[in-house]
C-alpha cells in the first residue's frame, strides 16, 4: 500500500516529522519499506500562462510563444510541444531554474529565435516516467506566477506500507489515518459524503443469487457522462503518489475513492448491460474477456457479475472488456458491492491476476463501506464528468453480512500473557481508541468490534492490540521458568554431531546441496530411482526429490573441479527420498565423496590418488565410533553409479545400509568428469546405533600368535577366508591380523596370498602348543576343503 | 721402576690421541690390562726391598689411578663428541609443515545451527526434527492458515499433489511435538525448508531454527527474555539492542518481528541494514489458541510462545558472508574458511 503523506494529513496530522511518522506506523506493526519524494528536485519552475503563440519562422515542428510567468515580462519562449495552445496555465521554467537530472535552463537562441524559458512536460518534471507526449496543461485557475512545487504540494513524500494480511482494514487513507489516529490520540477527519438526490428514477435491475458471496450489492445508473472529461490534476496526483496510472474519468474515481475509503468499486458501461445484474457463480466452461484483454475460461467455484448473456466480470477481482467503459460510453452502471473474503481468495490467484480489488476483498472490506463509497463515487463523478444520478439500488442478505462480533477480554488473561497487570483503564482507553465499543464487567472488559476489524475475532486479538498500543518494547522482560528435571540420555547413540566431527577430522568439508535435483542427473547415477516430483519446480533442474546423496555430491564435485579444486572431500547429511508419495521413505543418511590426491599436496605427501580403500577406511572409522564395528559388513554388489568391481553393499546386522564404491566409468563419462571418485551414502539410523562398552577380564596369561599364509583363488573374498578361519579358530582367539595380501613373483597365476596372524588367548590358564596346533589345522583343512586354500610354506 | 714417568707419559699420550672407543678399550688393556704394563710394574713390586715397596706402591698406584681417569675422561669426552655428531646428523628443518591428513570443515550452516541447538539444549530444550515432505496439514492447517488464506501463496510453496508439499517452514514439527508431548515442551526444531523463491536474497532451500515453549503461565515477557538473551549470546554482545515489532503469522498471537540493531555499522545506517540501523533478524510470537485445540492441549491451561529465525541469515550476519547463494555452492573455496 502506497499513499501520499500530504493526502494522510488531509485526515489526520500527528505533529512528526516524514521519517518520525514513518517509525511510528512501522512500530505499530505497519511496516514502512520505503519513503520516497514524490518528485524529484527540481527549482526555478512557477505557474506561466501561455499568453500568444505563434510559429516559428524558420522551423515547421516549433512555434514562439508568449508567456506570462508573473514577473510582468512577457518572456519569448520557444516550444516544441503539439499541444501548446494560447491561454494555456503551464509550469513554466525561468532561466535559472534547475530541472531534474541537473539540466539547467539558461537563455538560448532556437533558430535564431530567443527563448527565455521552458515550458515542462510532466516527464521533464520527473512526474511521469514515460515521456510525456506533450506539455503539461494546468488547471485554467492556477495562479500564474506561483512557485510550480508549492501549487503541487510536491514536497511530498510517497510512504509504502507492507501491510500483513491481517490488516485490510489499512488499505486506504482512510484506515491508515484511523490507525495513525488511534496511535496519536487525534480525531480523524475525511471529506463530507453525503447521500446524492436522485435525478431520475431508473435503475437497472440486480439480481443477487448468491448472497453467501456477495451479501451486500449496490447499484446505481448514472446517464450521460462525459468520459472525454479531463480528470482532474490533483486526483491524478493523488492517484500517481498511490502508485496508480490515470486512465479515464470514471476509472480514475473509482480507483480514487478505492485509495480513499478502501471500498473496490467498478463500473459498467449500461450499453452492454442485457436485461439484470446478476450475480453467481459462474457455469463451468463459461468464457470471458477480461479488461486487460486475455481469455479466461471460467470455473464454477468463481462468483462472477453476469447479465442475461453471460459473465461480465470477476467478482471483486476483475472487470471484463466488453462491459467496460469506453470513449462511447454514455450511461454506467456503478457498482459497490461487498464480496465475502471466502468468495474472491483463491480466485485471482487461480486465474493469475492479482488486482487491486481482489488484494482488498481477500483481505476484507468493510461490510458498511459500500454504500459511503457508491455516494462518494457519485459526487466526485458528477463533478468530473457531470451525469444524471438515478437511486442508489442496494440488494442486501443481512444474514449474510458479517454478524457484529462481541468479544470479551479478562483482566486476569491480559495479564497472565502480557506478564504484567496494565493500568484497567489504560486498557479500555486503547480498546476504545481502536473504535471498540467497550463496557467494563466483572472479569474485565465486553467489546464490541467495529465493522471494518475482520481480524479482531477472540480474546488474543485484543491482548494483541492492547499491547501493539502499549507499545511491545514497553512490557516487561523476564525468563521462564522451568523445573530441572532430568532426560534420558541414550549413550548407544552415537551423535550426529560426532559423526560430522569424524568426517572434518579426516579431511572432509561439509557439502549442503538442494534435495530436489536435476532428473537427468539423477537418472544417470539412479536410472531405477523412484522419488516425488515437484509439481511447479523453481526450475527443471530443480525438480526431482534426491534419492541419494550421490547427485548433489556429484554435482558440487563438478563446481569444484571446474573451479580448479582437484582435490575434493565432502560429506553430506540429511534426507533421501524414495518410493512414490503414498509409501514414501524420507531417510537421513550420511554420504562423502573423494577425489584426487589421498594427502593434500605437500613435501611429505606420496601424492597417490585416493582409491577404494581410503574412502573404505574413512567410512570405517564412522562405523567404529559406535563401538560397534562387529555389526558391519561389506559384501561385494553392484549398484548402476558404481564400478561393478569395485562396489560393496555395506551391511548393519545384516540388513542393507548403505553403499561405497567406485563412480561407473560409464557414468563418469556421462557425466563429463574426467577423474575417479569414489563415493559412499550410509544410512544415519544405523551409523548412530553403537553399543555401550562391555568388560571383559584381562587374561594374566601370555598370548600365543601364529602367523599362515595361504594361497587362494584370486577371486575369493578375503572376508570369506576370514569367516571360514574364525569359525575354526575357537572361543580363545583374540584378534586376527590381515598383514599382507599378495600377487606376482612366487604366487601361481590366478591365485593370490593371504597372510594373517592369529593370535590366542586363555582367561584362565596358559595354552598350550598342542592346542593351538589342532586350532590351526582345523582351520588349514577347512580353508583347503571350502576354498581350496593351500597353506604357503 | 725408574721409567713409570716415561711409561705414564707415553700412555697418556696414547689416550689422548686415541680417536674411537676400540683404540681407548686397546689402550685400558694394554696398561691396565691383567698383562697390562702398568699391572706388570705392580706384579714386579715383590722384587723390590720391604721398604721401598710401600712408596714404589703408592707411586705405582698413583699412575694407575690417574691412567684409568685419563682413561674414563677420554671415554666421556668421546662419547660426547659422538652423540653431537649424531645429533647434526640429525638435525631436520622442523619448520617445515606436518605430515598426513589436512583437516576439513562443517558447513557455516551447520556451525550456526549447532550453536543455536547449543545455546537452548544447555538451559533445557530439546531438539526435535520431522519430515521434510509435508502434508497440507502439517504445514497449513493446523497452524491456523487454512486453504485460501492470504498467507498462503501457491507462488511460495513447493507442492507435490494437492495436498503434499515441501515444508515452508519447521513448524510441523513443533504441531507433531505437541500432538505426541504433554507440556510442558521445550523444543527447537533446526532444519530444510523450503520456498519457491530464486533471487539474489532467496535460495529455494534454506534452513530455520524454530523454538516453541509451552506451560503453564507462558507470558510475552518470557518470550521476550528469551529472544533478547539468545540474540546476545549469539552474537556475543550482551549490549546488542533488541526491539521488537508488531507483525502477523497465522499460528501466533500477539506476534511479532524482532530486529536487533545493526551489527555490521552498530546502528549508524549502512547498506546492510538500508541505512535503518535495524536488522529483522526473527518472527515470534505466542502460540494461537487454534494452533493449541488442533494439537489436543488446552489452551486455557497452557500458554506458549514460538520462534523461528533463518540459518542463512544469522550466518551471514554472524561470519559477514555477502551472498546467500554461495551457502549452496559447495566451493571449497568458501568451505574452507570455517574450517
Amino acid at each position: 500500500m502506497k499513499f501520499s503523506e500530504q493526502w494522510l494529513r488531509e485526515w489526520v496530522s500527528p505533529a512528526l516529522a516524514t521519517q518520525a511518522l514513518a517509525d511510528q506506523i512501522t512500530m505499530a506493526g505497519l511496516e514502512v519499506d520505503a519513503i520516497e519524494p514524490v518528485a524529484a528536485d527540481f527549482e526555478g519552475v512557477v505557474v506561466a500562462e501561455v499568453v500568444a503563440k505563434a510559429p516559428h519562422p524558420d522551423a515547421d515542428k516549433l512555434n514562439v510563444c508568449r508567456v506570462e510567468d508573473g514577473s510582468g515580462e512577457r518572456l519569448p519562449v520557444v516550444c516544441g510541444a503539439p499541444n501548446v495552445a494560447e491561454g494555456q496555465k503551464v509550469a513554466f521554467a525561468r532561466v535559472g531554474a534547475v530541472l531534474p537530472g541537473d539540466f539547467k535552463i539558461k537563455k538560448a537562441k532556437l533558430r535564431g529565435v530567443e527563448s527565455r524559458g521552458m515550458i515542462c512536460s510532466a516527464s521533464e518534471l520527473g512526474l511521469e516516467e514515460e515521456t510525456s507526449a506533450g506539455i503539461l496543461v494546468l488547471p485554467a485557475d492556477a495562479p500564474v506566477g506561483e512557485d510550480f512545487r508549492a501549487f503541487m504540494g510536491l514536497d511530498d513524500h510517497t510512504i509504502e506500507v507492507d501491510l500483513t494480511p491481517n490488516r485490510g482494514d489499512c488499505l486506504s487513507v482512510k484506515g491508515l489515518a484511523r490507525e495513525v489516529g488511534v496511535l496519536n490520540r487525534l480525531p480523524i477527519e475525511g471529506p463530507a459524503i453525503a447521500p446524492v438526490a436522485p435525478v431520475h428514477n431508473e435503475a437497472f435491475p440486480v439480481r443477487v443469487e448468491d448472497t453467501t458471496g456477495c451479501p451486500r450489492y449496490l447499484g446505481r445508473l448514472i446517464k450521460g457522462v462525459d468520459v472525454t472529461a479531463e480528470t482532474p490534476l490533483w486526483m491524478v496526483e493523488c492517484l500517481r503518489r498511490g502508485g496508480i496510472r490515470a486512465i479515464d474519468p470514471v476509472v480514475d474515481v473509482t480507483n480514487y475513492v478505492m485509495l480513499e475509503l478502501g471500498q473496490p468499486l467498478h463500473a459498467f458501461d449500461q450499453a452492454n448491460l442485457h436485461g439484470a445484474v446478476v450475480v453467481r457463480q459462474a457455469r463451468e466452461g463459461e468464457r470471458l474477456v477480461l479488461l486487460d484483454g486475455q481469455e479466461i475460461t471460467l470455473s464454477d467455484t468463481t462468483l462472477v457479475i453476469a447479465d442475461e448473456r453471460g459473465p461480465l466480470a470477476i467478482a471483486g477481482v476483475m472487470g471484463g472488456e466488453h462491459s467496460g467503459v469506453g470513449l462511447e460510453t454514455r450511461d454506467i452502471f456503478l457498482e459497490a458491492a461487498h464480496f465475502s473474503p471466502l468468495a474472491v481468495a483463491g480466485q485471482a490467484r487461480a486465474y493469475g491476476l492479482h488486482t487491486d480489488a481482489s488484494h482488498r476483498f481477500e483481505r476484507g472490506v468493510d461490510p458498511a463501506l459500500a454504500r459511503e463509497a457508491a455516494e462518494r463515487a457519485t459526487a466526485l463523478l458528477l463533478e468530473i464528468t457531470g451525469g444524471a444520478p438515478g437511486p442508489l439500488v442496494e440488494v442486501v442478505d443481512v444474514d449474510h453480512l458479517p454478524a457484529e462480533r462481541k468479544v470479551q477480554l479478562r483482566a486476569a488473561r491480559l495479564e497472565q500473557a502480557l506478564g504484567k497487570a496494565l493500568p484497567v483503564e489504560d486498557v479500555g482507553e486503547i480498546l476504545a481508541r481502536l473504535g471498540l465499543v467497550v463496557d467494563a464487567i466483572a472479569e474485565g472488559w465486553a467489546t464490541r468490534i467495529p465493522s471494518w476489524r475482520f481480524d479482531l475475532a477472540i480474546e488474543e486479538d485484543l491482548i494483541e492490540e492492547v499491547a501493539r498500543i502499549h507499545g511491545y518494547n514497553r512490557l516487561p522482560v523476564r525468563r521462564p521458568m522451568a523445573r530441572l528435571g532430568l532426560r534420558p540420555d541414550h549413550e548407544a547413540r552415537t551423535p550426529l554431531a560426532r559423526l560430522r566431527r569424524e568426517m572434518v577430522a579426516r579431511g572432509y568439508f561439509e557439502a549442503v546441496t538442494y534435495s530436489f535435483v536435476a532428473p537427468e542427473l539423477q537418472q544417470a547415477l539412479l536410472p531405477e530411482a523412484v522419488s516425488p516430483v515437484l509439481a511447479n519446480p523453481i526450475s527443471s533442474d530443480l525438480s526431482v526429490m534426491r534419492a541419494s546423496l550421490f547427485p548433489g555430491l556429484v554435482r558440487a564435485l563438478t563446481h569444484n573441479l571446474n573451479r580448479q579444486q582437484g582435490r575434493v572431500r565432502l560429506f553430506e547429511t540429511g534426507l533421501v527420498f524414495r518410493g512414490e508419495l503414498d509409501a514414501l521413505h524420507q531417510t537421513p543418511m550420511l554420504g562423502a565423496l573423494v577425489c584426487g590426491s589421498r594427502e593434500p599436496e605437500g613435501w611429505a605427501s606420496d601424492r597417490q590418488t585416493v582409491d577404494f580403500f581410503d574412502l573404505k577406511g574413512d567410512l570405517e572409522s564412522l562405523l567404529a565410533l559406535g563401538g560397534d564395528r562387529d555389526a558391519w559388513r561389506f559384501e561385494p554388489a553392484e549398484h548402476p553409479a558404481l564400478h561393478p568391481g569395485q562396489c560393496a553393499r555395506v551391511l548393519h546386522r545384516g540388513e542393507e545400509a548403505g553403499w561405497i564404491g567406485t563412480l561407473h566409468p560409464a557414468v563418469r563419462a556421462r557425466l563429463g568428469l574426467k577423474v575417479d571418485a569414489i563415493l559412499f551414502e550410509v544410512r544415519l539410523d544405523a551409523l548412530t546405533l553403537g553399543s555401550v562398552p562391555s568388560f571383559a577380564p584381562l587374561s594374566r596369561y601370555p598370548e600365543v600368535r601364529r602367523d599362515l599364509a595361504f594361497l587362494v583363488d584370486e577371486a575369493l573374498p578375503v572376508q570369506t577366508l576370514l569367516d571360514t578361519l574364525h569359525a575354526q579358530a575357537g572361543e580363545w582367539l583374540t584378534d586376527s591380523r590381515l598383514f599382507d595380501v599378495y600377487q606376482g613373483q612366487g604366487v601361481p597365476e590366478g591365485r593370490k596370498s593371504v597372510a594373517l596372524g592369529l593370535t590366542w588367548q586363555h582367561p584362565s590358564r596358559t595354552l598350550n602348543d598342542d592346542e593351538i596346533n589342532q586350532l590351526v589345522d582345523a582351520i588349514v583343512e577347512e580353508a583347503h576343503q571350502h576354498l581350496g586354500a593351500e597353506l604357503r610354506t | 721402576m725408574d721409567h713409570l714417568p716415561t711409561l705414564v707419559a707415553e700412555a697418556r699420550d696414547a689416550i689422548q690421541a686415541a680417536d674411537s672407543m676400540t683404540t681407548l678399550d686397546e689402550l685400558r688393556v694394554r696398561y691396565l690390562g691383567k698383562k697390562g704394563e702398568i699391572t706388570a710394574l705392580l706384579k714386579g713390586l715383590g722384587k723390590l726391598p720391604a721398604a721401598e715397596r710401600p712408596v714404589a706402591g703408592e707411586r705405582i698406584n698413583q699412575a694407575k689411578q690417574a691412567l684409568s681417569h685419563e682413561l674414563d675422561e677420554r671415554r666421556r669426552s668421546l662419547e660426547k663428541a659422538a652423540l653431537e655428531a649424531r645429533l647434526a646428523a640429525d638435525r631436520i628443518d622442523v619448520t617445515l609443515p606436518g605430515r598426513g591428513q589436512s583437516d576439513g570443515g562443517l558447513h557455516p550452516v551447520t556451525r550456526t545451527l549447532e550453536r543455536i541447538e547449543g545455546l537452548f539444549t544447555r538451559v533445557g530444550y530439546d531438539v526435535a526434527v520431522g519430515p521434510e515432505i509435508e502434508d497440507d496439514y502439517h504445514n497449513f492447517e493446523a497452524l491456523n492458515i487454512p486453504a485460501h488464506h492470504p498467507a498462503r501463496g501457491m507462488a511460495d510453496t513447493f507442492y507435490f499433489d494437492a495436498s503434499r508439499l515441501l515444508r515452508t517452514h519447521t513448524s510441523p514439527v513443533q504441531v507433531r511435538t505437541m500432538k505426541e508431548t504433554e507440556p510442558p515442551i521445550r523444543i527447537v526444531c533446526p532444519g530444510r525448508v523450503y520456498r519457491s523463491d530464486s533471487d539474489l536474497t532467496h535460495t529455494p532451500m534454506f534452513h530455520q531454527v524454530e523454538g516453541l515453549l509451552v506451560d503453564q503461565d507462558v507470558s510475552f515477557a518470557d518470550l521476550k527474555g528469551t529472544i533478547e538473551d539468545f540474540l546476545h549470546a549469539f552474537f556475543e554482545r550482551g549490549d546488542l539492542s533488541v526491539r521488537f515489532r508488531p507483525s502477523y503469522f497465522p499460528f501466533t498471537e500477539p506476534s511479532a518481528e524482532v530486529d536487533i540493531q545493526c551489527v555490521m555499522c552498530n546502528g549508524d545506517g549502512c547498506r546492510v541494514c538500508s541505512y535503518s540501523g535495524w536488522l529483522e533478524v526473527m518472527g515470534c510470537g505466542m502460540v494461537h489458541p487454534e494452533v493449541f485445540r488442533h494439537s489436543g492441549i488446552d489452551p486455557e491451561r497452557y500458554t506458549g510462545f514460538a520462534f523461528g529465525m533463518g540459518a542463512e541469515r544469522l550466518a551471514m550476519l554472524r561470519y559477514g558472508v555477502n551472498d546467500l547463494r554461495l551457502f549452496f555452492d559447495n566451493d571449497l573455496r568458501f568451505l574452507r574458511q570455517f574450517a
